[in-house]
């Protein structure tokens, strides 16, 4: 862009002067934009949950077994992880907003190490579950299986999910990154920020939809196992 | 005014020198429309030929030239194109872009290089669409709403289409989010809600139930595709599935999708009938109103399409009465649109004539759809040709029928140039006769059991086929004739100025026609009504150069 943005004036009938949105410089509408597309994602990964819910009604023995069977101790410490890059992540935002550049740019590194981390532990998950035979066109989900059909639709909807969940933090690291090389660029300052914003809400919602994904999956088939109904 | 990048050329990227590159790269909110326009209506004819393939195979009983398959293959590419690539997107991506942004006095949507970035998703969109065509596997057979089970099991290219109507659900909520951002932030100074044209209410509750609707089909075909090559058991019940549970996420999305394509056509209608009335509306917030409720209660009717594939009694009741609804705010707008030519000074220029075609073809496709909202005459007329005719009646005579009205209403704000009147009334009246002789006659041979999608069928419906054939010759010829009225319009027709039909919205209100970049000179200052006639004259008058009120 050459030049700061002017906005222009329209004058009524009175002489009166009115200052006119112009589409650039559009820190609202930037974020209203935002919002309505996280909410997108939020009603894709709805129609999910309701199918999940739907399916649970159908067989809830088959569902709580499936649930046992799968490892809480990594999925909570993904959940943990995602919980502190969601931190760093507000915490880059706020720095970034007071001026601080540097320190926001060191927060935003902390949230991609974090990130990949849960993948990492993402990918151990999957390995074991692989090893028991449990993954997409492998064994035990092959039509002709033992596997009560409860537990096969659990864990089809189970890779579905968390592996459209993890596709979105691959996503997210890929925008973080252009984000720090825009920074650099001083294409995004601490008085023309929207695209940090909106990148920080993004991260919001990947995690606020694990904070549904983890009790729903994990969590339900917990007191099975721990003893405690 | 200070000068931006976007100032000189326009352009997503860079500042190219070709014209052709500058159309390509261009992130003018008209150019794009435009360019829209181009595409669909390529596709568009694509879709009538294979229609008339169709009908010819039809002409008699028994098999033509067609093998069934191939006759599946040819419904299905029929429905993926007029619903997917044409219809769907249509009067939003066309006149939302070129007009929305003049009527409301902006510069340009809110996002203009997500704008540009959406028509090339769209156009990619449409190629992967297309492309399972040139495949060994061929094009899908499972007709345009891929119901499970059997698109899990054919042996077709299902995942090309999938994957191509889940690319243009993308773009189509990213028009919406676009429009619904621009429509909020972008209105100019004074323009409160109760002051946007009619057709910009349409646009808002259209980008509403894109971005609301569109989602949960999203999701469903990845999910379809999952079923198909991860077989994740969600829609198939050797793994426990249920395909009923596809219907239901499918018409969740498809049956606002409905609303989506009527309601910008519906705005259009409140356009045209106010200007060649020379009358402000009647009615204005109830129809401003009631495109917001269609929309609202065309979310929760989806389960009618269901009656027959398994589904609670006491759920069909609710669903049947909730689609009954529908009707009144649709009937509430009918009855604005006659009131407003009641006392008016009617002028019957062709977009007149087409809005006033569309309020018959509409009438007769809209009633018949609730007489297949109740449940015992549904579960009859399931899947007959009195199915197709009330949906044809419906997207054709209504949404398509307005988008011709809106095309020869905007055509001279578009290209600067005035099509020829009475050409233009001959074909509307081709059309108009061949498209009733083609559709009428499948209400009664549906009503006695022709069912839809069947390649063949018993010698007593022949004489229906036969009179439908004709019609169908009869409109073609109608539609080529319009294109080609418009083509000489383009070419060959006279300046049309700025303001040739009285209109009194501000994308009539521009220093050139058709429209410079950045559209108006200056943004004015809006304390109008958007249909304020007097004595049959425009009220508000501008000075086009600052855009001061000069009457």
């Amino acid at each position: 862009m050459s030049g700061p943005y002017v906005p222009e004036i329209a004058t009524d009938r009175d002489g009166n002067q009115h200052e006119v949105q112009g589409w650039q410089d559009d820190f609202y509408g930037g974020k209203l934009g935002f919002w309505l597309f996280m909410f997108t994602e939020v009603l894709m990964f709805g129609a999910m949950f309701m199918a999940l819910a739907y399916y649970n009604t159908l067989h809830p023995q088959d569902f709580l077994d499936a649930s046992a069977s799968l490892n809480r101790l990594l999925g909570g410490v993904n959940t943990v992880v995602l919980l502190i890059s969601a931190l760093t992540m507000g915490l880059g935002l706020l720095n970034m907003r007071v001026g601080k550049v540097k320190e926001a740019k060191l927060m935003i590194w902390a949230t991609i190490i974090l990130a990949a981390a849960f993948l990492v532990i993402k990918g151990f998950e999957w390995r074991a579950e692989y090893n028991h035979g449990i993954f997409l066109m492998h064994d035990q989900m092959l039509p002709g299986s033992s596997l009560p059909f409860g537990q096969k639709l659990f864990f089809g909807l189970y890779f579905t999910m968390t592996g459209l969940h993890g596709f979105h933090i691959i996503i997210g690291i890929g925008l973080m990154i252009w984000l720090l090389k825009r920074i650099n660029a001083e294409k995004v300052r601490p008085d023309h920020h929207i695209l940090h914003w909106n990148i920080a809400l993004y991260w919001d919602i990947v995690h606020l939809i694990w904070v549904f994904v983890f009790p729903y999956y994990y969590m339900i088939g917990a007191g099975g196992v721990t003893g405690g109904h | 005014m200070s000068k931006t990048y976007f100032d000189e050329t326009h352009c997503a990227i860079g500042h190219p020198k070709s014209k052709f590159m500058q159309w390509m790269l261009t992130v003018d909110h008209k150019r794009i429309g435009i360019m829209y326009a181009a595409v669909m209506f390529f596709y568009f004819f694509i879709a009538v030929a294979t229609a008339f393939m169709m009908r010819l195979e039809l002409f008699a009983p028994g098999g033509q030239f067609m093998d069934g398959d191939t006759f599946n293959q040819a419904f299905t590419l029929h429905g993926v194109i007029m619903i997917f690539l044409f219809i769907v997107p249509g009067i939003p991506a066309i006149f939302g872009n070129i007009v929305m942004p003049l009527m409301i006095g902006a510069k340009d949507v809110s996002f203009p290089r997500l704008n540009w970035f959406t028509f090339w998703l769209y156009v990619v969109g449409t190629v992967v669409a297309m492309s399972s065509l040139f495949t060994d596997a061929g094009f899908a057979d499972t007709g345009w709403t891929f119901y499970a089970p059997y698109s899990i099991n054919t042996s077709t290219n299902v995942i090309f289409t999938l994957v191509a109507a889940f690319i243009l659900g993308m773009a189509s909520i990213l028009t919406g989010l676009n429009f619904l951002v621009t429509i909020h932030r972008l209105r100019a100074p004074g323009m409160d809600f109760w002051k946007m044209p009619l057709f910009v209410w349409g646009i808002y509750a259209t980008a509403w139930i894109q971005l609301l609707a569109t989602p949960v089909v999203g999701i469903t075909l990845i999910l379809a595709i999952m079923e198909k090559y991860f077989g994740i058991g969600i829609f198939d019940p050797a793994k426990g599935g249920d395909p009923v549970l596809f219907e239901h996420l499918f018409w969740i999305y498809s049956h606002p999708a409905v609303y989506l394509m009527i309601l910008p056509a519906f705005g259009i209608m409140s356009e045209i009938i106010p200007v060649f009335s020379r009358r402000e509306i009647f009615g204005y917030r109830a129809i401003a109103i009631s495109s917001a409720s269609i929309a609202g209660i065309g979310y929760l009717v989806w389960g009618h399409h269901l009656y027959t594939s398994g589904m609670a009694d006491t759920a069909k009741v609710i669903f049947s009465f909730l689609t009954f609804f529908v009707a009144i705010p649709t009937g509430i707008k009918f009855y604005d649109w006659i009131a407003t030519m009641y006392k008016g000074k009617v002028i019957l220029s062709t977009p007149m004539l087409w809005a006033l075609g569309t309020i018959i073809t509409f009438t007769i496709g809209g009633l018949t759809g609730v007489t297949i909202a109740m449940i015992g005459v549904d579960i009859h007329l399931q899947d007959t040709y009195y199915t197709v005719a009330h949906f044809h009646y419906a997207m054709l005579g209504g949404v398509v029928f307005l988008l011709f009205a809106g095309m020869h209403y905007w055509f001279p704000l578009v290209t600067g140039k005035m099509y020829d009147e009475k050409h233009g009334k001959i074909s509307f009246y081709i059309q108009f006769v061949g498209f009733n002789l083609l559709w009428f006659p499948m209400f009664i041979a549906g009503y006695y059991g022709m069912p839809r999608r069947y390649f063949d069928y018993l010698p007593e419906f022949q004489i229906y086929h036969q009179l439908s054939f004709f019609g169908a010759v009869i409109f073609i010829s109608g539609l080529v004739y319009m294109f080609v009225v418009f083509y000489k319009g383009w070419t060959k027709g006279k300046p049309a100025g700025t303001n040739p039909w009285n209109a009194t919205t501000l994308e009539w209100h521009l220093p050139s026609s058709p429209p410079p970049l950045e559209n108006h000179s200056k943004v004015p200052y809006v304390d109008f009504n958007p249909y304020e006639y007097h004595h049959g004259h425009p009220v508000v008058k501008f000075n086009y150069e600052t855009m001061q009120r000069i009457d």
